[in-house]
């Protein structure tokens, strides 16, 4: 039976191979090896929630009618009976309450794409708190980056589909935004809504963009991040062994074929356990969308708030004196609108996008980096990873600032007041602080390095001194603490050349010097092998002889410990 | 026309104004206070008598003896009516325990009765909106559907979308109603306690009020979806999704990825 099951596998194979040569592709892909972390998985939950969502999506077209045609419900729901309604919002209402699993799959849909978005941010924190996106992964970070504006975009389409009140004034204040821009923005938002807002149009092209337009888009892209990480092969942490030309790890046949094909199902059933348990999305509270209603509690969906949280922040004056509400020739120019919403994001996605040449400007490394940083050698970068991510939490939560305000009894004047003040102070003292902590643990590291891990153990030499006996660290230990680049500041040709000409290109340098010293400027040095030689030399001297005594009185302590056990025992 | 006008100067005639009117507001006030106070309560000379003991002993520190309150301290409770005072002792945010930014409901610290004495004797002091009867509240007869129209245009905005509360400034909150009961959303409507704002019956119908009664007791019905997680909106989403969404499955990438290497 197995052997006939085998050959009749073998015959399909052969008969496959021999039409397409595929045998060649198979043997290269399953011998590909990668290393294991569970960190690497961050980015296979984004991959497979997007699964979730192609799959759940599927199921929901079939279903929702992008239509503003106005109908008066007649479905199941008591509070929506006989009530007017578009009919995307009556659709909404018949998946959810007529269709059998219609609900279900709603909520998979709306948990898998929360979860979309944050396993992309968690993936694109990994990547860059361990320097994965230095050469020659720049371009690949750049699709990701993509890939995230992608999901953004997405996620904020199928927010606005079933056109409850949530969803409308989400619209509402996007095109607000979109209306702040100066000259066009009136011009862009017209031909957004097909005229004037909120139209009849939006619906229906909001659900082109969101079934069509923007998953092709991330499809493609998936498909190139992929490629481009199997053409770059897979980055690896630090250890004995590893090096920027090698890569230490498992096949991906049949270990992570078994893995990732496993894990899918897990990230596949943990949605379906919180969408079936917990409540997303209930649209039939909020109800049909009517331009006049607001109701406490309106926000986006959590990956938008951090635009929220910024026009929550942005004064309408600034110290009550300086108006940011400008009337120019007849024209509104609405800086209080423009910066949170436009400019700042626009500063901190374009921050975000370029940082890698951003990083190699400072280093001048041209070399190819396949081994991750251990982030506390990176100080400078790690301290610009938590000064943004504190940033963009401020928003966050300045965007839920009402929820806050009632969870927690304060004064939501108070808490936005607090963040006016604190988007200015908390990145750069939480900048600060992380730099002081990873300059710390690299210290912590030279420490261990050269005198070895502390044991607890004393000694008491026969003169009275005290000694305590340090354990040397195994080669593995130390190799993780001393093999780091050690990055200098720049250093760069003069001004002038020889014959006191100034130098093309000179400008450029300085800024990359400045960069660099910005980078590089405070470092602590990894042990050299001659340090640790010394050190070790220091310690057989006089720590063999310490480890010695150790031991024996440890030995010592043990028997009579023994005694004592003995003695209790009786 | 002359002796009309003759006697429209004559002198009394202030006096006689004056007089008729004090007339007309006595005679109105026997005919209306009672039979409000009354109406709802049914209230006896006992009643009110033990209010006013109720009163002096447990409020009168802060809205005096005669509940003609206190300038920056307590509102003066004439005219406030019965249904005032049964939400506000009813829900135990009076006597209020501190002053803050509002007097939050805690356990209630009186019993039916003494509240009923304690209204009764407020509402002898001027007429003002009475407890509302059964019928008036009764979810059953009011139609939810018009009711969410209703609470969404008047409601939602403090509220939240189906009662679920919210933040206001300074400290200040509208709570959630998904507990309070039909006679206290209904007196609340009516008299707008603290920062809320009165819905008399001419803003919003009797039948109206009915009509939010029973969108809101449709909600004790429990979200179709599952757990609501407060019924606070998205951001309490967000939260469960980075937490036990993303923590879930990030605990079993360490579970899947220790098993190995």
């Amino acid at each position: 039976m197995g052997t006939k099951l085998n050959s009749a596998a073998a015959g399909t194979a052969n008969y496959v191979d021999e039409r397409t040569s595929i045998g060649g592709f198979v043997k290269f892909f399953a011998r590909k090896l990668f290393p294991d972390h569970w960190s690497f998985m961050l980015g296979e939950i984004a991959l497979y929630s997007f699964i979730v969502l192609l799959l759940s999506g599927v199921f929901l077209t079939a279903f929702f009618v992008p239509s503003m045609t106005e109908v008066h419900y007649e479905g199941p729901f008591e509070t929506m009976h006989g009530v007017a309604m578009t009919e995307a919002f009556a659709s909404t209402l018949k998946t959810s309450f007529e269709v059998p699993g219609g609900l279900l799959i709603r909520q998979i849909h709306h948990w898998a794409a929360l979860l979309f978005l944050a396993a992309i941010m968690t993936h694109m924190c990994r990547v860059f708190f361990t320097g994965a996106f230095r050469k020659p992964r720049e371009l690949n970070w750049l699709v990701g980056f993509t890939l995230m504006i992608l999901g953004l975009a997405a996620g904020f389409s199928g927010y606005s589909l079933p056109d409850d009140v949530l969803s409308g004034n989400g619209l509402r204040i996007i095109d607000g935004v979109v209306k702040s821009i100066p000259l066009i923005g009136s011009y862009i938002s017209y031909w957004m809504f097909g005229g004037e807002y909120p139209g009849v149009d939006i619906i229906p092209r909001l659900f082109t963009m969101h079934i069509l337009l923007v998953p092709g888009l991330i499809l493609a892209l998936i498909a190139l991040h992929l490629f481009l990480v199997f053409l770059h092969k897979h980055t690896q942490y630090p250890g004995g062994g590893k090096s920027h030309k090698n890569v230490v790890g498992l096949p991906l046949f049949p270990v992570y074929t078994a893995k990732a094909g496993g894990f899918f199902f897990v990230v596949f059933g943990i949605i379906a356990l919180v969408a079936s348990v917990f409540t997303i999305n209930p649209v039939w509270n909020y109800g049909p969308y009517d331009p006049s209603p607001v109701s406490a509690g309106t926000q986006p969906d959590w990956y938008i708030l951090f635009v929220d949280g910024a026009l929550r922040l942005m004064p309408g004056w600034i110290a009550g004196v300086f108006p940011l509400e400008w009337e120019l020739w007849g024209y509104t120019l609405s800086w209080n609108i423009l910066i949170p919403a436009v400019i700042v994001p626009g500063i901190f996605f374009a921050i975000i996008a370029l940082y890698p040449w951003l990083e190699a400007w400072a280093t001048g490394d041209k070399g190819e980096r396949h081994v991750l940083d251990r982030p506390r050698n990176v100080p400078v970068r790690t301290g610009i990873g938590v000064a943004m991510i504190s940033f963009y939490v401020i928003l966050v939560i300045e965007g839920s600032n009402d929820i806050v305000a009632n969870l927690f009894h304060l004064s939501l004047n108070d808490i936005t007041i607090f963040f006016q003040w604190g988007i200015f102070i908390i990145p750069p003292l939480a900048f600060w602080i992380t730099k002081r902590i990873c300059l710390g643990l690299q210290r912590k590291d030279r420490e261990l390095v050269l005198h070895g891990h502390e044991t607890g153990t004393i000694v008491r030499y026969d003169h009275g001194e005290y000694v305590e006996v340090h354990r040397p660290l195994d080669e593995q230990e130390v190799w993780l603490r001393v093999s780091y680049d050690n990055h200098k500041p720049l250093e760069i040709e003069p001004e002038l050349n020889d014959h006191g000409v100034a130098r093309k290109g000179y400008r450029w340098d300085r800024f990359k010097q400045r960069l660099s010293r910005f980078y590089f400027e405070e470092r602590v040095e990894p042990v050299t092998p001659e340090e640790l030689e010394e050190a070790r030399h220091h310690h057989d001297s006089h720590g063999a002889h310490e480890a010695a005594e150790a031991e024996e009185s440890g030995e010592r302590l043990d028997s009579e410990w023994e005694e004592l056990e003995d003695g209790a025992k009786r | 026309m002359h002796a009309i006008a003759r006697r429209r100067h004559h002198r009394a005639a202030p006096l006689l104004l004056v007089l008729a009117l004090l007339a007309l507001i006595t005679g109105v006030a026997a005919v209306a206070a009672p039979s409000a106070a009354t109406a709802s309560t049914e209230a006896s000379a006992d009643d009110v008598a033990a209010g006013e003991r109720l009163f002096a002993a447990n409020c009168a520190s802060c809205h005096g003896l005669d509940a003609q309150g206190q300038d920056g301290v307590a509102p003066s409770l004439v005219g406030v009516g019965a249904a005032a005072v049964d939400f506000q002792v009813g829900t135990g945010r009076m006597p209020m325990q501190a002053s803050g930014p509002q007097a939050p409901a805690k356990p209630v610290q009186f019993d039916q009765d003494e509240i009923n004495q304690l209204a009764a004797w407020v509402a002898s002091l001027g007429a003002g909106p009475a407890i509302p009867t059964p019928e008036q509240v009764d979810p059953a007869l009011g139609d939810a559907a018009n009711g969410m129209l209703v609470f969404r245009t008047n409601c939602a905005m403090c509220h939240g979308s189906i009662g679920g509360g919210g933040a206001l400034t300074q400290g200040k909150f509208a709570p959630s109603l998904l507990e309070t009961t039909p006679e206290h959303i209904y007196e609340a409507m009516l008299t707008g306690p603290q920062s809320m704002p009165v819905f008399n019956d001419a803003n919003i119908t009797p039948e109206h009020k009915r009509d939010v009664i029973a969108y809101l007791d449709f909600q004790s019905n429990g979200s179709p979806g599952g757990l609501s997680l407060g019924a606070i909106g998205p951001v309490s989403e967000g939260l469960w999704a980075w937490l036990i969404l993303l923590g879930l499955i990030i605990a079993s990438t360490i579970w899947v990825g220790a098993r190995s290497s």
